[in-house]
């Protein structure tokens, strides 16, 4: 593989991605560089999945713009790449006269950035419509365009559309050393490998600040930011039908309540600044406050549907917008940097931002092969019964059950790993084996078996997500 | 669409013995048992420790030998069986749709028997703080990797939980050169057996650490160590009382879950106590001709004790598919657990039935020297004195004619702790 390009992208979550799918509409030979062994391992997997609709984000900021552009084409892309939005609307809840004015200033700040819909309802509204939350809310603001994706599975989406266009995406790929060459970028990883390009893009989330400073650009500086969430089993009836936040403090949009579109329930995030930018750790003390803040919006909340916790981190620029530019003194070098929330909704108009620029500045022609058209992994799940027996005919491994809390069948993670999975949180993450109830307690095994036939690799070489995270330390006797 | 007398959703021991004791009960013997399984025997084919079938068979067996003996029968009578079949839905109307690689089926049954079994509480489920790094297991699941594929799955451990299966797996480990550090209990006792404590944590010098509880997990990629601090009696953390453990995993034995997702789907109605469906004593579920038993319906400690109720839900599933009528116009009188008692099983006494049976429940506390009993219309009818009792053992108390004759079924029956 040759390893010169027209374009680098640094970090392989849904930023990158986007930007990356994006640029293949040209014809420039484009590649990411991820650390990881996977897309999507970092912010992307472990945020709240909302899409917003753009009130929130001061009038004038690239928050502001790139939300809303990203809400107004954000269904079109999810339907192209098969991904799953639902636009289920949110609402802001307020307690007292204060924070009603808070959703005033709302209002006002959603549609002075084009936020169509925009509404405050009564009491009475929200009881009628969310009959589950705390008889003490007094108004809330409705957003009709907001709504709900899988932050990971887009990732996933916008990644497989970009190889099948041509794209390069380079894991295990840690980037140490970035020199130029010429009219070259020489980006080295910490194992010794490299790779050419002409133009950088820096989407390296939380650590964009010690990538801009290695490229010798703008000093800036990325301060994580950590939410802790819990998911919840999967409801015969949701308790809420909408995105439920509360009145957001300069700490962020505060703590939501949210069906996913996977049909849990989704509570969090609370927000606090952490040293370092890999501490991903939950702790008592934040769980408490998420699931107190939580129940105060709705009461029958209960600990006993938990079925597992996380924390994400948001990369939150000393700048207080997302910083999104060529660098002023090193030509060709594009940070998109500090993309926290709404940073998954801007993501899909940043890709197309960016892919514009790039094409300008390096005279790119259109690809007239570009195939927007991506097809999700069949999935036992959702389909019909007769669905069902026709896939079992065509592929029989389609009717072995492996994954029983999410029936995800054989032939689904056959088809993962073939699209690239190679542990078992990729593998999770795209068709959700290991997801469920039991958290892979039944499955595990089974799908160790099928990742070390298909990869034909011993099972004490599978990790969890790469580097260290193996599973099984010795084969102790042979069957 | 393929018909039978009697399906058994689940091929472990409460669906064998089930399927065995339906097959019996039968003139047109189409009995069927659908295992989502490679093999017949559930989880006891990875339970290959001993002190399985001391009450049943008198004699101690290892988790396979005990399965095999079901398997053996089940085989020898022709009784029908898939395995690697997945059932997916269950109807009101009692019709089954189930998967395997040959297609979709659809099957038709008079009655069912449910037999699922249980999973396992998970870290995520008892809302662990910490990273989520690789090394952390349910002890199901260690025991499948050590006892069924052979492999090692890790070097030093934690165990959370001391029941059974936590002080069982803690030995398994040991012997498989894995470095048990502790076996950390919030509870101020050990909810398993006291010989299981001997044998396999005080034989190997294991510590039990008793009122302590996992406060965090450490570690990016595989697990680093833990945390543990003691508790109070509200089991809060005592501050400054926390201490790291190196270790590269963990294992919970943290409790099992009845597995009712197809239950819900059939319309059952669930006790909040048990997780299981509310059974009569002939372990009739809220759906007419949906039986259950085993630890679908409430978990044991015993597998012995799951054979019996197993039988006697075949046996009732077989008259029910053969006798509907009997089962028209049912009438229920509850049996209720009060003061001390967690949970009762069954939960009523069907009055078209009224014959001798067990009745089996769990105290919701550790207790000395308490008394059990059994009222109905004010009367005690049953005294018990018990010297200990725990949340971990479950009891029984047979319900004799005798007892039956003096009912008063106006009134309930009322299970309870007396002079706590």
């Amino acid at each position: 593989m040759s390893r010169i390009y027209d374009v680098a992208v640094i970090g392989a979550g849904v930023v990158g991605m986007s930007i990356l799918r994006e640029l293949t509409r040209y014809r420039l030979k484009v590649c990411s560089l991820e650390k990881m062994e996977d897309v999507a391992e970092g912010a992307s997997k472990a945020n709240s999945g909302i899409v917003h609709a753009g009130y929130d984000p001061i009038e004038g900021t690239k928050k502001a713009r790139f939300n809303v552009e990203g809400n107004n084409i954000f269904a079109d892309i999810c339907n192209e790449l098969d991904v799953e939005y639902k636009m289920i609307g949110s609402l802001v809840v307020a307690f007292d006269d204060y924070e009603i004015n808070v959703l005033e200033e709302l209002l006002q700040r959603g549609k002075r950035n084009g936020v169509k819909g925009l509404e405050i309802k009564s009491q009475e509204w929200v009881f009628e419509n969310e009959p589950n939350l705390s008889r003490n809310i007094k108004a809330a603001l409705f957003a009709p365009y907001s709504g709900i994706t899988n932050p990971y599975k887009l990732t996933v989406a916008l990644f497989e559309n970009a190889i099948q266009n041509g794209a390069d995406v380079i894991f295990s790929f840690e980037v140490c050393k970035i020199e130029k060459d010429g009219d070259y970028f020489v980006v080295h990883s910490a194992d010794s490998r490299f790779v050419k390009t002409k133009v950088l893009i820096n989407c390296a989330g939380v650590h964009a600040d010690e990538i801009s400073k290695m490229a010798g650009a703008r000093l800036f500086k990325i301060y994580p930011r950590r939410g802790q969430y819990y998911i919840l089993d999967k409801p015969q009836k949701m308790p809420v039908a909408r995105v439920i936040f509360q009145v957001p403090t300069e700490k962020g949009k505060g703590i939501l309540v949210t069906p996913t579109v996977d049909g849990n329930v989704l509570v969090g995030p609370n927000s606090e600044y952490i040293d370092s930018k890999d501490d991903t750790a939950t702790t008592q003390e934040g769980l408490d406050e998420v699931f107190e803040k939580a129940r105060k919006v709705l009461p029958s909340l209960s600990k006993r549907d938990v079925i597992t916790i996380f924390s994400g981190i948001r990369a939150t620029p000393d700048t207080h917008d997302f910083i999104i530019e060529e660098d002023e003194d090193v030509k060709n070098f594009i940070n998109v940097a500090g993309i926290e929330s709404p940073g998954l909704t801007a993501s899909l108009a940043i890709g197309k931002y960016i892919a514009e620029l790039v094409s300008d500045k390096l005279n790119a022609k259109r690809n007239l092969n570009f195939n927007p058209y991506r097809k999700d992994i069949k999935r036992f799940s959702e389909l019909s019964d007769e669905e069902r027996e026709e896939m079992i005919k065509l592929h029989p491994s389609f009717g072995n059950i492996v994954c029983r809390c999410e029936l995800v069948s054989e032939y689904e993670i056959v088809e993962a790993i073939k699209r690239g999975a190679k542990t078992l949180d990729s593998i999770k993450r795209r068709i959700r084996a290991g997801m469920g109830r039991c958290q892979g307690g039944f499955c595990l095994p089974r799908v160790m078996d099928i990742l070390s036939r298909e990869l034909k690799i011993d099972k004490t070489q599978i990790t969890k997500f790469g580097k260290n995270s193996y599973i099984l330390t010795e084969k102790r006797w042979e069957d | 669409m393929e018909k039978y007398k009697v399906v058994v959703i689940g091929g472990g021991p409460a669906g064998l013995a089930a399927a065995l004791e339906s097959f019996k009960s039968l003139d047109d013997k189409k009995v069927l048992i659908i295992e989502r399984d490679k093999f017949l025997g559930g989880i006891l084919n990875q339970c290959i420790h001993p002190g399985f079938g001391l009450h049943y068979f008198k004699e101690e067996l290892t988790g396979p030998e005990y399965a095999h003996r079901f398997v053996e029968q089940v085989v020898e009578n022709r009784i029908e069986y898939l395995t690697e079949t997945h059932v997916i839905d269950i109807t009101p109307e009692k019709e089954i749709v189930a998967v395997n690689k040959k297609g979709l089926k659809r099957i038709k049954a008079d009655s069912i028997v449910l037999a699922m079994g249980c999973r396992e509480r998970t870290r995520g489920a008892i809302i662990t703080p910490g990273t989520r790094p690789a090394g952390i297991f349910t002890a199901g699941q260690a025991q499948r990797f050590i006892n069924i594929e052979g492999y090692r799955i890790g070097k030093k451990a934690v165990i959370v939980g001391s029941g059974d299966i936590g002080l069982i797996m803690a030995r398994r480990l040991t012997l498989e050169g894995i470095e048990v550090k502790a076996v950390v209990e919030i509870m101020p006792y050990s909810t398993g057996l006291r010989r299981n404590i001997v044998q396999c944590l005080d034989d190997f010098g294991i510590p039990l650490l008793l009122s302590h509880k996992l406060v965090k997990i450490h570690g990016k990629y595989r697990v680093e160590g833990v945390t543990i601090a003691k508790v109070d009696s509200q089991l809060q953390e005592i501050p400054s009382t926390e201490r790291f453990i190196e270790c590269d995993t963990v294992l919970f034995s943290v409790g099992l879950i009845p597995e009712n997702e197809l239950s819900k789907k059939a319309g059952v109605v669930l006790d909040m106590r048990t997780g299981g469906p509310v059974v009569d004593n002939t372990f009739s579920t809220s759906q007419k001709g949906i039986f259950a038993c085993g630890n679908v319906l409430h978990v044991h400690d015993l597998v012995d004790n799951v054979t019996l109720e197993a039988q006697t839900a075949g046996r009732y599933a077989a008259i029910y598919s053969q006798h509907p009528e009997l089962f028209e116009n049912n009438i229920h009188i509850n049996i209720m657990a009060k003061e001390g008692i967690r949970y009762v099983v069954p939960q009523k006494l069907n009055k078209n039935f009224v014959q001798p049976f067990v009745l089996r429940f769990r105290v919701d506390n550790f207790y000395k020297d308490a008394i059990v009993t059994i009222s109905n219309a004010g009367k005690i009818l049953i005294e018990i004195k018990k010297s200990i009792l725990t949340p971990g053992e479950m009891e029984s108390i047979e319900i004799s004619q005798k007892i039956l004759s003096q009912l008063d079924f106006s009134n309930d029956i009322v299970i309870r702790l007396q002079n706590i």
